[in-house]
């Protein structure tokens, strides 16, 4: 129980994820994919479909239902990993390294998963908690569907099927991802 | 009503189309395994996995903010651990069902579908530009939409917002969708 607490080491998380892929195939012939759901979630929206954009208008039940559920059970999960399989005064363990550079950008506290002074409701009044929050969430759900995919998508099952379309997404988001740390972030918080 | 498009098979997956169409069988069996994942029992099914993985994601830290950064930074072996060892464990499982010819559950042989190169000049140029736009939200979100799920349900409560601004996203998208190449 112990040891259930604390975080897990990544070579049990690395395979469990991975482990992700085949269950999905074998159990229903499905693909590993949790980005669409934000398509799906769009599709379901009630409203006429003369005003949505025709990328929306589709059957979603019957194409993303199993999908949402899955999507779903992620945010249950969640709640169980947090709430009943962790400590929530506990502070997330960087490296060295990581810490100095966050405290140079103004970050001391570790305490959860996020820096708290950046993810929470009055931070989002804030340009960086904005920027952040709702700029962050908004170019996540554009990419994802530009790209195709996301992390779980093109990271995990595209790579896994060594596809290169696939490992082109990872590249881009690797830059991307690169671009706001190592330039965007300090320019801002610095 | 919203009217529903044509299933598309796999010989020509027409564009709007794709991320929707998640069924890897052989195309004479794409109907039956989409039917089938939508029995309650099998959604029972999604939702458990769906659940497992979501602990897995928040016991291994993925959800972390502090752990992207420092991934972005590469300055810890963790998050390269887990992608890496998750490529691996799937590739792995991947290479034993083709090889044993595997089937789903209920009997449809399993065909995994190549993402498509896009029809742009330049080649791969929504991977591209896609590909890079995620990540900007990635390091700034420090999550993706799987960890996003997962940090809500922990009961981060200002992460609805950014699932709000994700379908925001995603609808914009769609609306810009015929000028972005692809």
């Amino acid at each position: 129980m112990e040891l259930l607490l604390q975080p897990w080491p990544w070579y049990v998380v690395g395979p469990l994820i991975g482990l992700v892929v085949p269950a999905l195939l074998v159990f229903g012939g499905k693909v590993f994919g949790l980005s669409a759901n934000l398509r799906h979630a769009c599709a379901a929206l009630p409203m006429p479909s003369g005003r949505k954009p025709r990328f929306l208008l589709y059957d979603w039940r019957s194409m993303g239902l199993w999908n949402l559920t899955f999507f779903v059970g992620i945010a249950a999960g969640g709640f169980v990993g947090m709430r009943l399989l962790s400590d929530p005064g506990a502070s997330t363990i960087v490296s060295p390294a990581t810490v100095a550079a966050l405290s140079d950008l103004g970050i001391t506290s570790f305490v959860g998963l996020i820096p708290v002074q950046f993810f929470s409701w009055s931070a989002l009044a804030t340009p960086v908690g904005a920027l952040m929050v709702l700029g962050g969430g908004f170019l996540v759900g554009f990419g994802a569907r530009w790209a195709g995919g996301c992390t779980s998508g093109h990271a995990i099952s595209g790579l896994a099927d060594l596809q290169i379309p696939s490992l082109i997404a990872v590249i881009g988001f690797f830059i991307g991802g690169l671009l706001v740390t190592h330039l965007l972030l300090p320019a801002l918080l610095g | 009503m919203i009217p529903d498009i044509d299933i598309p098979t796999y010989q020509s997956t027409p564009p709007p189309a794709e991320c929707i169409d998640t069924e890897q069988v052989v195309p004479e069996f794409r109907a039956r395994a989409l039917a089938e994942g939508n029995e309650p029992l099998a959604l029972v099914v999604y939702g458990i996995l769906g659940a497992l993985l979501g602990v897995v994601f928040t016991k291994g830290e993925v959800i972390s903010w502090f752990r992207i950064y420092e991934m972005f930074r590469f300055e810890s072996f963790h998050m390269y651990g887990i992608i890496g060892s998750a490529v691996a464990t799937a590739a792995l499982s991947i290479w034993l069902i083709r090889k044993f010819n595997l089937t789903t559950l209920h009997g449809e042989p399993i065909r995994l579908s190549p993402k498509d190169w896009g029809m742009s000049r330049v080649p791969a140029a929504r991977y591209w530009m896609g590909g890079i736009t995620f990540g900007f939200g990635w390091a700034l979100l420090g999550a993706c939409p799987g960890p996003l799920l997962a940090l809500i349900g922990g009961g981060v409560s200002v992460m609805i917002a950014a699932l709000v601004a994700a379908l925001g996203g995603t609808w914009t998208y769609a609306l810009l969708r015929d000028r972005l190449p692809h």
